[in-house]
């Protein structure tokens, strides 16, 4: 009975393979079913049609693979990819796994090769993956090699396409994505050159692991509302005013890019969290040493915050002097790691680097405004789990979705998953 | 310098370091600045960083205002699961610069328990310290927290 019961449901779902894994109630993106969050099935979708699908990932700064034959080990969505510079300058990558029989071919972090080579029968490759040599391919003595038609152009490394745009790296497993410029499109290209505006020094990276899903942290930085909630080292130490200008504009054509920025004004607007009786506004506290707050303007406005989310493994951010690429790797439904590109302009002072230094300790794992954002992933990763078909309530200024000047909104979130169905079919 | 002197002064500094694990390991933090000078450094910075010359580190503090800062924001703005470190330390060797200044490296092992009862090897990684003889005794003037394990699992509140 059991038996017939079991080829039943899987006749069902080979006639039925467009049906949706995922059920989104409202068509605005208000409403995200948890299991998206949680599911395998939905996570190994993602991997073949956001992450081998149309997009662009981030995978490096070109300052991290200044010379030729550089090469870093990194990941496209959960593939594990290298990208290399080649003797002529140019930007490569591959997938890590050996066209013989699937090894991984580099097994460091980052390094400067000429070639690869696989350790298990020693095939080795060009810096862009093509195959050069194969051991005793014409056999040896009365043993054969390999055979007659084994042509060694057709065995190269899985090649990705890739492009840099102003010395952040790209790649792609998809002849469907758009030229990098468009991808990245005109809402969001002025703020990428914004950062990016000269040349950059690579200055390390830190490294945080959460058990929960790669999607929650783009909800969380598509999301100016929480940045006072949450990280309450703003409003103890009273930097952080809701009455600064803000912005949140999202990508035209598919939401699934935005850039959220926090402007100083001179207006002092703590009235207003004094009004709600938020329990931050304790005014007793403040730093001895506030340099780690200091702002160096370097750019057209005074612009404290910049978060820029560059789907699907991107964010750029600013956040007074400290300057990031954050690569967001997917490592299953229930964990990802973010890796901290910290990096600089060349033309640092040494006062501007180490205040950049110094205010690395606003962000990343330890950070002083971003450590409590992977808690709070991990809070909805576990409140979430038992109850897949239950929605989240994203509402926050839903009646104004054209409103931009605004941190009080979770229009970016909806955008974002209005986008993310679309890719996904759902 | 005897022998009887260096096992004097390789005991005190064994006692600094006793006393460094003790009140982080048992909710001092705020008897944690004492243990450093005014003009110390203070830094937590990934191997990966470190073996590739580069400076950034998760936390790094070049005076003891910002180790007092850090607590306060620990104990009043920052928002984190309830966790207890362990810290295990071995091989304390001293190097002395000159009669008040001593350079010194040792081990750690941090296990961590969080609020469900778990515990596990947080972080793994080594001492790379310089201390100084003061009125109050020896004090960290630099002390650096090297660490060989390559993520921070979920975040980093409680100093290395």
């Amino acid at each position: 009975m059991s038996a017939v019961h079991t080829s039943e449901a899987a006749a069902v779902a080979a006639d039925a393979p467009a049906q949706k894994l995922a059920f989104f109630p409202r068509e605005d993106g208000s409403r995200v079913p948890y299991e998206v969050f949680s599911s395998q099935e939905i996570y190994d979708l993602e991997q073949e049609r956001i992450f081998r699908g149309p997009t662009w990932s981030f995978l490096a700064l070109e300052a991290e693979i200044p010379k030729p034959g550089d090469y870093k080990s990194t990941f496209v969505g959960d593939t594990p990819v290298v990208v290399t510079r080649t003797e002529e300058g140019e930007l490569a990558a591959w997938v890590n796994r050996c066209s013989h029989r699937g090894a991984m071919v580099c097994r460091n972090a980052r390094g400067n090769a000429s070639s690869h080579s696989c350790v298990y029968h020693q095939w080795s490759f060009d810096q862009r993956g093509n195959l050069l040599g194969v051991p005793f391919r014409r056999g040896q003595k009365h043993m054969t090699g390999m055979p007659k038609d084994f042509d060694p152009k057709c065995h190269s490394l899985r090649q990705l396409k890739v492009e840099s745009y102003r010395g952040l790296v790209f790649a792609t497993f998809s002849d469907e994505a758009p030229a990098l410029p468009d991808y990245l499109g005109a809402e969001m290209r002025p703020w990428v050159d914004r950062i990016f505006h000269k040349p950059v020094e690579y200055l390390g990276c830190t490294r945080q692991f959460s058990q929960s899903n790669w999607k929650l942290y783009y909800e969380n930085v598509k999301d100016p509302y929480h940045a006072s909630m949450l990280h309450l080292f703003h409003t103890t130490f009273n930097i952080f005013r809701v009455g600064m200008h803000a912005r949140s504009l999202p990508d035209a054509t598919h939401g699934l890019h935005s850039i959220i920025t926090v402007t100083k004004n001179e207006e002092e607007t703590s009235a207003a969290y004094k009004q709600q009786g938020i329990r931050s506004m304790d005014d007793g506290f403040s730093l001895e040493d506030e340099t780690v707050l200091g702002h160096v303007k370097e750019y057209d406005e005074l612009t404290t915050n910049h978060i820029q989310t560059i789907f699907p493994q991107l964010v750029i951010q600013q956040i007074h002097n400290t300057l990031v690429a954050r690569q967001l790797l997917p490592k299953g439904p229930d964990n990802f790691e973010l890796v901290f590109h910290f990096f600089g302009y060349t033309d640092d002072t040494p006062e501007l680097r180490e205040l950049r230094l110094k205010q690395a300790n606003l962000v990343g794992p330890a950070g002083y405004i971003s450590m409590e954002d992977t808690e709070a992933t991990e809070l909805v990763q576990r409140g979430t789990r038992r109850d897949p078909k239950a929605t989240s309530v994203i509402e926050m200024a839903r009646d104004n979705p054209g409103q931009q000047d605004s941190n009080i909104t979770e229009s970016l979130i909806r955008r974002f998953w209005v986008g993310y169905q679309q890719l996904m079919g759902f | 310098m005897d022998k009887m002197e260096q096992m004097l002064l390789w005991f005190e500094l064994h006692s600094l370091q006793e006393r460094y694990v003790s009140v982080l390991d048992n909710d001092r933090l705020e008897e944690w600045p004492t243990l450093f000078t005014e003009d110390c450094e203070y830094g937590v910075i990934p191997r990966e960083n470190e073996d590739m010359g580069l400076p950034v580190g998760v936390i790094w503090c070049n005076n003891q205002r910002m180790l007092r800062d850090r607590v306060v924001s620990l104990r009043h703005a920052n928002i984190f699961e309830a966790h207890s470190y362990r810290h295990m330390t071995s091989g304390l060797q001293i190097t002395p610069v000159d009669a008040d200044t001593v350079e010194m490296r040792s081990n750690y092992v941090v296990v961590q328990t969080r609020a469900n009862g778990e515990s596990q090897v947080y972080q793994a990684g080594r001492y790379e310290d310089r201390v100084v003889r003061t009125p109050e005794g020896w004090r960290f003037q630099k002390k650096r927290a090297i660490f060989d394990t390559s993520r921070v699992q979920t975040l980093l509140a409680t100093p290395i």
